[in-house]
């Protein structure tokens, strides 16, 4: 193990050295390091006289956990320009040729440089995070408990190998380090709201949540680090000169994928669309069993956590909420409202939007909000439990004429994107990742536009103007 | 020894190297001919396994490309078209990286590296970054990482570029120690005096296909025809007379001159000379017409270009 780990070393410390003799990149990083911990302590003493006039406490409290998250950040944000130009950096100084013609096995190479592109900004990051501390300690501020210090130091750490796994990532795939910069707004733009939603849970302060969220972070970097190896090709890096999008063959790709080499729309259908669904058949089961976990964990939740304010409600609210879901809905009002074509689009949009959060998390956040729509059920059927209603005529009127249809179109659609996120982490012999991506888009269209959207358009109809009259039938 | 059967390679529609037939035994030397883009680097860099055919086979060291891509890179060693060297190193330290990604022992590394900054004229200039160097130190430094690991097979895309002719001279004889040392060497390259001197066999590509391939006398032959040979006499003296072998034909005269088209100048140029000696005439000068390889590459660029380039 030593011996294969030896060239990673090699590679590692090459990068290292060389960053360690280079002005542009270590003058910033000092910078960094030395100045923003002043910087951000400035601000805080500044924001604790501020804050003091008004007793706000709570946001004194959690001001030092921000200013550690952002000062973790910002030496990482500098040092990825390193990771970007890694690979392409190479390529574009003619220095890549040598190395790849070496005897180095293809995660060797990638693991070098992946290494130092992390290593460089954490020792950066750390280094702030420390002289903010000692800084901070002779202050009136509060030091966080070692608890929430585990998680920020986790999720600076996270957010390195996130970024810099990006960053990497778009470096082998990219043919100039110009190209390479311009795409690193794919990078820094997500990260930046994904650190909003991060000071969000600092200044709340669910330490359960921010677990949740490291652990989603590090699961993301982890994925990226698989793709990044999946799809690292030497042929790639050398065989591609030209930045340019090449739509034709964009297009003239994805449609030879889509069609498949059918005559017609039924022999599309017979061979097609059957051997695109044989293939994503296992995420059908997942997206299955996903399903009942969720539906019971939404069920679970609801019980657990709203049975305590139903507890706590007078007995008149009570009886007014009752009332309410005992009201008789106005069919005409709620067709007007719910058509067909709304109900349809809404679902449509809904099913894209899984997809959008799939193509950039590698499924995770598309199978999220699946289970989300999917465990609203189990919560409504403990709401309407909690409330005394019986939930089985309810749910069978109201959910079961159109549900039948509309849950598998979701589970179909949602397996799709599950299955491009798992194909997309996997090496693609042959393939160069546009290829295999566009490949994996038409065996999501094919899903979507020969399954999903029939499914959903009748759905739709049921739900319009068969549901209704018989919800409206059961609840009389 | 390198063998390659209808090895080609295709991006997208274009097809870069297109059914490449190869043989170079150990000891040889072969050069690749072409234009800029004609698919040398391509084939090379199929040659090293850094790209993979598209079509047909390749084996380098007795390693097929595609399975054995990491023993294949192991037993090459590559001057590649830019040096690909790191800047901020200096020649020692680089060298010693190239070394131990090769797997070298510290000693062998050592002495290897002592052994080729010696060689190359680099060793006084070691320790100085190699941003401060020359174009042609740099390529004399590329050229020795190329053989820092000794390797069996050697693929040199312009190994004399820039160089001085002092430098070129030391490449060039460094090249033909390597040859008689058994080593199979593959040189891409535009200079063809160079070339001339070097290569055991040539081959000519246009547009990712081999035009022509063969020794030099087998490239002059094909292209030209068989060898014509100019006599020359100090005195005017009349050629018409004279008894020719069988397989030589007369093809000009003049009074102190005259041309003849050989067939196998082995047989028949001594019993030209015997019977040349056997008359009057003062032979001055026996000498075959000069038809260099750049004469030979051009008519075969001109005639792959269409019939309007032809002179």
């Amino acid at each position: 193990m030593f011996n294969k780990l030896k060239p990673v070393w090699l590679v590692a410390g090459r990068e290292l050295r060389d960053q360690f003799r280079d002005w542009r990149v270590l003058t910033p990083m000092v910078i960094l390091v030395l100045c923003f911990p002043v910087l951000m302590n400035e601000f805080a003493k500044q924001t604790v006289d501020f804050l003091n006039q008004y007793n706000a406490n709570l946001i004194l409290d959690r001001l030092v956990p921000f200013s550690i998250m952002i000062i973790g950040f910002f030496p990482i944000t500098i040092s990825l320009v390193v990771a970007l130009e890694s690979f392409v950096g190479e390529k574009e100084r003619g220095t890549i040729e040598p190395i790849l013609s070496a005897p180095l096995d293809d995660w060797q190479l990638y693991f070098g440089k992946l290494l130092v592109g992390v290593a460089t900004p954490l020792i950066a990051s750390y280094l702030s995070i420390a002289f903010y501390l000692i800084m901070i300690s002779g202050q009136e501020l509060t030091i966080p408990p070692l608890s929430m210090m585990v998680q920020l130091i986790l999720l600076t750490t996270a957010h390195a190998t996130l970024m810099v796994s990006a960053a990497i990532v778009i470096s082998v795939q990219s043919t100039s380090v110009k190209a390479a910069n311009l795409l690193a707004s794919f990078v820094v733009i997500p990260v930046a709201i994904l650190m909003q939603g991060e000071a969000v849970m600092l200044f709340w302060g669910n330490e359960q949540v921010l677990w949740l969220a490291v652990a989603g972070v590090m699961i993301i970097a982890l994925l990226l680090i698989r793709v990044g190896i999946a799809h690292f090709q030497r042929e790639y890096l050398l065989g591609h000169e030209i930045d340019a999008i090449n739509l034709p063959w964009i297009w003239r790709t994805f449609l030879s994928n889509f069609v498949g080499g059918a005559g017609s729309i039924g022999d599309w259908y017979r061979n097609t669309l059957r051997s695109v669904f044989r293939r994503i058949l296992p995420a059908v089961f997942i997206v299955v069993l996903i399903a009942g976990v969720s539906t019971w964990f939404g069920y679970d939740w609801v019980i657990k956590n709203v049975s305590e304010t139903i507890a706590l409600a007078s007995p008149e609210d009570l009886k007014r909420v009752e009332e309410r879901v005992r009201e008789l809905p106005d069919l005409a009002n709620l067709r007007e409202h719910f058509s067909a074509p709304f109900l349809f689009l809404n679902n449509t949009r809904a099913m894209i939007a899984i997809l959008a959060a799939g193509l950039v998390s590698f499924s995770v956040l598309g199978v999220l909000f699946y289970m989300m729509n999917i465990g609203l059920l189990g919560g409504v059927f403990a709401i309407l439990e909690l409330l005394g209603v019986s939930p089985w005529p309810i749910f069978l009127a109201g959910v079961l004429p159109h549900g039948i249809l509309e849950i598998p179109a979701l589970m179909i659609g949602s397996a799709a994107v599950l299955y491009l996120g798992v194909a997309i982490v996997t090496p693609q012999v042959g393939k160069s990742m546009g290829e295999a991506i566009l490949e994996l888009l038409a065996d999501w269209t094919k899903i979507f536009v020969g399954l999903v959207v029939p499914m959903l358009a009748v759905a739709a109809l049921i739900e319009a103007y068969v549901t209704p009259g018989i919800l409206l039938n059961v609840l009389k | 020894m390198i063998e390659t059967h209808d090895l080609t390679k295709q991006f997208h529609d274009f097809v870069a190297v297109d059914g490449v037939n190869l043989t170079v035994q150990s000891g040889q030397i072969l050069a690749l001919l072409g234009q800029n883009g004609a698919g040398k680097t391509t084939t090379v860099r199929m040659l090293t396994a850094l790209l993979h055919p598209s079509r047909g086979w390749a084996r380098v060291a007795g390693y097929d490309v595609v399975k054995n891509g990491h023993d294949v890179r192991a037993s090459v060693g590559v001057l590649t078209e830019q040096h690909g060297l790191y800047m901020r190193m200096n020649a020692i330290e680089y060298l010693d990286f190239f070394g131990q990604v090769y797997s070298l022992s510290p000693s062998t590394r050592k002495s290897r590296s002592d052994n080729l900054l010696e060689y190359f004229g680099l060793a006084e200039i070691s320790r100085r970054r190699i941003g401060e160097y020359s174009k042609g130190m740099r390529q004399k430094l590329a050229l020795a990482r190329a053989m820092m690991h000794d390797p069996g097979v050697l693929l040199l895309d312009e190994p004399t570029s820039a160089m001085d002719p002092e430098s070129a001279r030391l490449v060039r004889d460094e090249i033909a120690r390597l040859k008689s040392s058994k080593r199979t060497i593959v040189i891409c390259s535009h200079n063809l005096t160079e070339v001339e001197g070097l290569a055991d066999q040539i081959a000519i590509i246009y547009h990712g296909r081999i035009l022509l391939q063969g020794t030099l006398e087998e490239l002059k032959h094909k292209v030209f025809g068989v060898p014509e040979y100019e006599i020359k006499f100090a005195e005017a003296w009349d050629a018409s007379g004279l008894k020719l072998p069988s397989g030589v034909e007369m093809l000009s005269q003049t009074a102190t001159s005259f041309k003849v088209r050989v067939e196998a100048p082995q047989d028949s140029n001594p019993q030209i000379l015997k019977a040349l000696s056997a008359t009057s005439a003062s032979v001055m000068t026996f000498q075959e017409e000069t038809r260099t390889l750049e004469q030979v590459y051009l008519k075969v660029m001109a005639e792959a270009k269409g019939p309007e380039n032809v002179q």
